[in-house]
Parts: C-alpha cells; sequence; structure tokens
C-alpha cells in the first residue's frame, strides 16, 4: 500500500503511507485503521486466575464484573516501577486475556511466568503469536467495521467503552489508542489481510505508527519508554487513578508505593510560541523538568507536549521549554488535548 | 522530475536556482522534503543578515522531526518566503517553487562547487537504501 517501513521493537511497521497528517485527519474525522499485531496477547487460563491478577496488576480486575469487561492496567515491579502498560480483558472466571506493548512482551512474560510460579503455578500462560490486532479508529469506524464484517453488528453494536464480545475465533473490543471510538480486533493471523482489504474497501483509511503518535499524544495516552518505564512510578506517570492504593488489596509494588511519596507529576504542555516540542527537551519552571513525549497535534495546529515536572505547578502556569537551543513559552494543561474529535484545551494565546 | 535539472544542489539537500538579477532562490529538495514526512512549522533567515556558505540559517520542523537549513553559498539574506509560516505543507505540495529564502552571492565561485542534479540524484538514491 505504499507504506514507508521503519522498525519497531525488531517489527517492521509502517511509519506512513504517504501523508501523516492526513492519517491522523482520517481518524479524527473518519475511520483510519492500524495494524498493531505487534502488540502481543498473552491468555492466562485456570482456577483462580482473578486472584492472581489481584495481585499481578496496579489496577483491580474486581471491577471486571461481566465477561467480556475490561481495564487498562500497570504492571509494577517489587520498586513499583512500570514493568509495562496493558488492557485486560476478563473473559470467563477461568480466562483473562492481556494485551501487551511490542518491545516489553517477553519480558512481560518472564515476570508474570515468574509470578505464576509463586503464587499460582497451576494457571497456563499462552503468548498467542497465532492472533493478529487490526485497530479501527474513528467517528465512523464501528459503522464501516459492520459494513466490512456484517455478522458482528449485532453482538458488537451494545458493546460500552471498554467491552469486548467474542464470535468464533475473533474478538472485537470496543477500545484504543487515539481518543477516538472504534474497535480493536484480534483475530487469527492468516484472516487479517482480509479483514484489512475489506476494511479498505469500505473506506477505512489505512495509517500507520507516525499519525497513532501524534494521535495518542493529542489524547494524552502515555507511551510506555517514553513517558514511563521501569525507573518511574505510575504516581508520577499520570497514571494515579489506575492505581488503587487505599483498598487493602495487596499487589506488586504496592508497598514501594506507599514508601515514596510522588514529588513529580506528568502533564501537559501547550506551546505558545512557534515550534515543535520533541521528547527529552529541558522544561524551565520551578523545581524544572522534561518533556516526556512532544510533537504537532494536528487537529490543534500548534505543538503539544507530555512532560514530568514538579508537583506544584498547576493548569493554567507557564514554563518554558528549550526547543533547539531557544526557551520557548508553553502553558502548563491538564491532558488529554483531544477527545472524540473536539479540543479539550483552549489556545487562544 | 524529482530532481530538475535546471538546478545545483547541496550535499544537505538544498537546491540552488540562479536568477537573472545575479540572487539566487534557495529551497529543500523533493528527495528532503519525503525523508522528513509533513512539514508543520518553517523558520527562514532574516533579510540582511550575512551568512557562510554551510551555516545553519534556518529551521525545517516535521511531524516527524527537525531539520537544519544551511546556506549553500556565502552572501547576504535579501528575501524569505513569508508565505511558509502559514502554509508549510506548500513544501510537501511542490518543494521546487516553495522556496525558502534569496541570498546574494558574496563569491559566485562558491557555486561551481555545488552539485549537479545527476551527482545530487546519487546522494539521494544511496540515502534511500
Amino acid at each position: 500500500m505504499g507504506a514507508r517501513m521503519v522498525d519497531f521493537s525488531g517489527w517492521d511497521m509502517p511509519l506512513h503511507y504517504g501523508s501523516q497528517l492526513e492519517e491522523h485527519h482520517s481518524v479524527r474525522r473518519d475511520a483510519g485503521m492500524f495494524d498493531v499485531s505487534h502488540m502481543r496477547v498473552i491468555d492466562l487460563r485456570g482456577a483462580g486466575v482473578r486472584g492472581f491478577l489481584r495481585r499481578l496488576l496496579a489496577n483491580d480486575v474486581a471491577k471486571l464484573g461481566r465477561p467480556g469487561r475490561a481495564l487498562y492496567s500497570c504492571m509494577l515491579n517489587d520498586s513499583g516501577g512500570v514493568l509495562d502498560d496493558l488492557i485486560v480483558y476478563f473473559l470467563s472466571e477461568d480466562w483473562f486475556r492481556l494485551v501487551v506493548n511490542a518491545g516489553t512482551a517477553d519480558k512481560d512474560m518472564a515476570w508474570i511466568g515468574v509470578q505464576r510460579d509463586r503464587f499460582a503455578p497451576r494457571l497456563v500462560l499462552e503468548l498467542r503469536r497465532d492472533l493478529a490486532i487490526i485497530a479501527v479508529q474513528g467517528p465512523q469506524a464501528r459503522e464501516k467495521t459492520w459494513r466490512a464484517l456484517p455478522q458482528t453488528r449485532s453482538m458488537s453494536e451494545p458493546l460500552g467503552y471498554f467491552q469486548a464480545v467474542q464470535e468464533a475465533d475473533m474478538m472485537l473490543a470496543r477500545t484504543g489508542y487515539t481518543g477516538e471510538d472504534g474497535f480493536e480486533i484480534m483475530l487469527p493471523a492468516e484472516h487479517a489481510e482480509n479483514l484489512w482489504l475489506a476494511l479498505h474497501r469500505h473506506g477505512v483509511a489505512p495509517a500507520g505508527l507516525g499519525a497513532r503518535d501524534t494521535l495518542r499524544l493529542e489524547a494524552g495516552l502515555n507511551l510506555y519508554g517514553q513517558d514511563m518505564d521501569e525507573t518511574v512510578s505510575p504516581l508520577e506517570s499520570g497514571l494515579a487513578w489506575t492505581v488503587a492504593l487505599a483498598e487493602p488489596r495487596d499487589f506488586i509494588g504496592k508497598a514501594a508505593l506507599l514508601r515514596k511519596a510522588a514529588t513529580r507529576q506528568l502533564t501537559g504542555l501547550v506551546l505558545l510560541d512557534k515550534g515543535v516540542m520533541r521528547s527529552h527537551q529541558n522544561v524551565r519552571c520551578a523545581g524544572g523538568g522534561v518533556i516526556t513525549s512532544g510533537g504537532f497535534a494536528p487537529t490543534l495546529n500548534r505543538s503539544i507536549a507530555l512532560a514530568r515536572i514538579p508537583k506544584g505547578i498547576a493548569a493554567g502556569d507557564t514554563a518554558e521549554v528549550e526547543v533547539r537551543d531557544k526557551w520557548l513559552r508553553a502553558k502548563v494543561v491538564k491532558p488529554p488535548f483531544v477527545h472524540h474529535g473536539k479540543a479539550l484545551i483552549s489556545v487562544e494565546c | 522530475m524529482t530532481t530538475p535539472d535546471n538546478l545545483k544542489y547541496t550535499k544537505s539537500h538544498e537546491w540552488v536556482k540562479q536568477e537573472a538579477d545575479g540572487t539566487v532562490t534557495v529551497g529543500i529538495t523533493f528527495h528532503a522534503q519525503s525523508q522528513l514526512g509533513d512539514v508543520v512549522f518553517v523558520e527562514t533567515p532574516a533579510a540582511g543578515r550575512r551568512v557562510k556558505q554551510g551555516e545553519q540559517c534556518g529551521v525545517i520542523e516535521s511531524v516527524k522531526a527537525a531539520a537544519d537549513i544551511y546556506a549553500p553559498l556565502s552572501g547576504e539574506i535579501v528575501a524569505a518566503n513569508a508565505e511558509l509560516a502559514d502554509a508549510p505543507e506548500k513544501i510537501n505540495r511542490a518543494p521546487y517553487s516553495a522556496w525558502m529564502f534569496r541570498i546574494k552571492p558574496g563569491n559566485p565561485a562558491e557555486l561551481a562547487g555545488l552539485l549537479d542534479a545527476a551527482a545530487y540524484q546519487k546522494i539521494a538514491d544511496a540515502e534511500k537504501q
């Protein structure tokens, strides 16, 4: 399809299929699709899997009341650092599914294996190399998916956000990484090409990693390895809402989080001057900070960033960012920047 | 088409057009904009600035990365393309008409050292590998 390919965690991935900006706008205004088969599916099966996951994950799978419900969570190490962020799906009382990042999948499998041996040795852990994932995202994503896959309409139309349904060997989840409505579809890899072509015939635009990055940044969604990693706490990564510290449940990393108060926060910046913020640039504010993800926001037509800065700084405050030897002015804002096609921040500067 | 014969080029991917009035017009090549991806911000040098050959005198930011623009010749900047501030995408759509700035060369001998289309095309092809 004319894609420019790049290496991503050892996978040959499309960066864009012509214009990253057009792909971005397709997702915000209509429907776009991403081949995200590099993300890995890990199935956990056996009696007691829920109890195991309540120990393994920082968010609480007890919240998943009905089969098909999904939850975003961090998986922490003993010192409270983020090993990975993932989505966990409750499929049945003895079957949960994790979808994890490409670059961390091997490390995750090893870690989960060790914890399984420790806490629930009878659970079966399976890395599903046989599955592909296609994300269809945008205001018209669900409608166009149903046109391409008419048999899935009746079962997937009632799905709320973060809910999934299985039909034969396919799973449709109303989840994504763009701030738009849509599905993530998991299916046997040998059927993925046909689905891709069918979606394309129904007007879904192929989109690459480039657009995926600008979309998730506008949506204020963290990228593992950039906005958080093993060395930082989820409480300093904008993810406190996914960590239940007050409840009695114990989970890996909890003790470390309780020991060490968060002094920094991950928040948003909007550049007031002309230019483009990029990751690793310095932020000048009381205490100083750093850009973890920065770029150009096509929906807002200006540069935005996620930055790790001291906790005391509030939305509305100003900071300066070192962009190519110049200190440019930026405003602190609370992410997300864009949701369902609409700008959430005021950009009169 | 992607490397017009009537222009000169630099290894740093600028194109240079000799104008009838003795000035030269400078932009970036088709290959350069293709490598950068969608251009979202352009910073051009101010008119009146004196530059040396190879001196950094502008910036192009794309969705992917920032790239420095270098003066292909020594001389004085006599004009910059103000249109690019509001329409940076012109660099992607028509790289050989979306000029960035004009220089009045101070040392015309430097022109002879620039690349011709065939030599530049070889460099671009090598980078695409």
